[in-house]
């Protein structure tokens, strides 16, 4: 198997793991799909496209990561709700043997506790991952938004 | 609908001559917003627009919003600054359609009328018909029609704007405290870091209520408290500018700044206690060198300015019906930043925003509000921390800053 195909594998493999955790609720487990100094950041496509820095999350290595579990938990206060993820094939962008470059489209519909679901966000994960098979983690993933239009609040991890 | 206030659509059922009583009604009866659209929005007060580095070179424009009307702000050939309705004096088309752009004349698409960069008409298509047949009256004068303006004044690099010339003059009408305020945090060249729009189920008064009432910050906001980060229970105010519309809340934070004892080491020391796994998130310095940490300033009716430690945006809040709102942030930095402090801003902007530590709270409450006053009637709300004046206080326990605001509504409503 070629190396673009064995990482699309594994990454078709790593983003069902990761919605799942996401969707089910068990959020302790999201910080573990990442390297110990990954970024993860949710921006906006116009900030993006703008070059602007500014996310809406903007996590710098998986401590800040578990900081918002945690501030998720134990501090912040919203009404309940879920996510349901959809997400695509991914595009492998280039395959190395130590590092992939990747982008998935997402959509997240948000189902709040009195049963109403709305499209909540839509638009691409942008991937540098490492690790091969089912040690692939992120690197970086680039959660870029298309609808800049936040409803509410986001609290949950895309 | 008469939208004058000439009759009593729309008249707010005000059970108290003062402001320690506001009833649940104003927030989601269409007759008092359709008439505070034309009062308050239209009427004499100053809006911030945009950010005058948004439009700083000729022919560049933003489209943006006074209350539900669509307006843009353009700099002219000459420098200056230039508002209008986006809308065509032909059928009433938005004119311009996109964000932001540059032009050298604005054009509607759908009969081709052109505007210049004031809004002043400039050529109708087939004006004169074609072949001699057809197009306007002789009667009819370019100059008799034009976009109609806004009256339009920069400080601080705000760019703020005007339906009505009773406002008065943008320093007069913002007061000499809240000015100096708001002169302390945009005290040089800002550069923007990003913006954030989030959209809230309630109508626009209640999130500025929530943005004046410092009360719930220690109790709604649970992030400092959960991680033993105390550092909002120090000491602070209220100001209330004389008009009432206009307030800055400000803490400053403990004293532990400049005392020789507390060294870099003793310092980080005493992050072992935290419970944040990443304590580079409070990392901060205090750059205006004040010792105050939290500013959070308003201009009546919409603009915000916050500064939460270095982070440093202004929300636009915009009326879209009468239960629904956009909260427009616009998050800044300064052109002298060098590359640690523009980190050190884009970490703390993790404070602030639709997902912010201490804000996102924020996004959700008003809609909390705005359902459970459904069918409350005659029902009002009780405003009376701090008693029921709205002079300015030592403490930040106090709801004066909410009774201010609606004095300033009231006087704009004619209430
Ligand atoms: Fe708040």
């Amino acid at each position: 198997m070629d190396t673009r195909l064995q990482a699309r594998l594994a990454l078709e493999d790593l983003n069902a793991r990761y919605v799942d955790c996401l969707d089910q609720g068990r959020f302790e487990g999201w910080p573990d799909f990442f390297t110990e100094d990954a970024v993860y950041k949710i921006i906006s496509a116009e900030n993006h496209e703008q070059g602007l820095p500014l996310g809406v999350i903007d996590c710098r290595g998986r401590a800040m990561m578990r900081d918002r579990i945690t501030a998720l938990r134990d501090a912040n206060i919203f009404e309940d709700h879920r996510y349901r993820h959809i997400v695509s094939t991914p595009l492998v962008r280039r395959a190395a043997d130590d590092e992939v470059w990747a982008e998935t489209n997402y959509q997240v519909t948000r189902i709040m506790r009195d049963g109403s679901a709305m499209l909540f966000s839509l638009g691409r994960y942008l991937d540098r991952l490492t690790g091969a098979g089912e040690d692939m983690r992120f690197a970086e993933r680039l959660v870029v938004f298309d609808n800049k239009r936040i409803d509410t609040l986001l609290v949950i991890p895309l | 609908m008469p939208t004058d206030g000439s009759n009593e659509s729309g008249a707010v059922r005000w059970p108290r001559a003062d402001n320690t009583r506001v009833p649940y009604h104003i927030f989601d009866d269409g007759e008092v917003h359709a008439r505070e659209q034309a009062r308050v929005f239209q009427g004499p007060c100053w809006q911030f627009v945009c950010l005058a580095q948004e439009v700083a070179g000729p022919g560049e424009w933003k489209n943006t919003f006074v209350g539900e009307t669509p307006v843009v702000v353009v700099r002219d050939e000459t420098g200056g600054l230039n508002a209008f309705e986006n809308r065509c004096v032909h059928k009433g088309a938005l004119v311009c359609l996109a964000d932001r752009g540059r032009a050298e004349h604005f054009t509607c698409v759908y009969h081709n009328w052109t505007y210049d960069l004031a809004g002043r008409l400039k050529s109708v298509a087939f004006r004169r018909g074609v072949k001699g047949i057809g197009g306007m009256e002789d009667s009819f004068r370019l100059e008799d029609h034009r976009l109609r303006p806004l009256r339009v004044r920069e400080l601080c690099g705000l760019v703020f704007a005007t339906f009505d010339d009773d406002a008065g003059e943008l320093e007069d009408y913002i007061g000499p405290e809240i000015t100096a305020r708001l002169r302390r945090v945009l005290n040089r060249p800002t550069r923007i870091l990003g913006y954030h729009s989030q959209y809230l189920a309630n109508n626009w008064k209640l999130y500025i209520e929530n943005v004046k009432d410092t009360y719930h910050a220690g109790l709604l906001h649970l992030f400092f408290a959960t991680f033993k980060l105390n550092r909002l229970a120090s000491e602070g105010g209220v100001v209330v500018s004389e008009c009432g519309g206009n307030h800055a809340s400000y803490s400053r934070r403990r004293t532990i700044h400049a005392d020789a004892e507390y060294d870099s080491s003793t310092l980080r020391a005493a992050r072992d206690d935290y419970a944040l796994a990443d304590p580079r998130l409070l990392d901060s310095v205090d750059e205006f060198g004040d010792g105050i940490n939290v500013q959070i300033l308003t201009i009546f009716p919409n603009f915000v300015l916050q500064q939460v430690e270095n982070s440093i945006a202004v929300r636009q809040v915009l009326p879209k019906g009468t239960e629904e709102t956009e909260l427009l942030w616009t998050v800044l930095g300064y052109e002298d930043d060098d590359e640690d402090m523009t980190e050190m801003r884009l970490r703390q902007a993790n404070l602030i925003g639709p997902a912010g530590y201490v804000s996102l709270e924020d996004g959700a409450v008003g809609g909390f509000v705005q359902r459970g006053v459904k069918g409350a009637g005659d029902a009002a709300s009780v405003i009376e921390m701090g008693g029921a004046g709205d002079a300015s206080q030592e403490s930040r326990v106090t709801e004066a800053s909410v009774r201010g605001f609606w004095r300033a509504w009231r006087r704009m409503m004619g209430d």
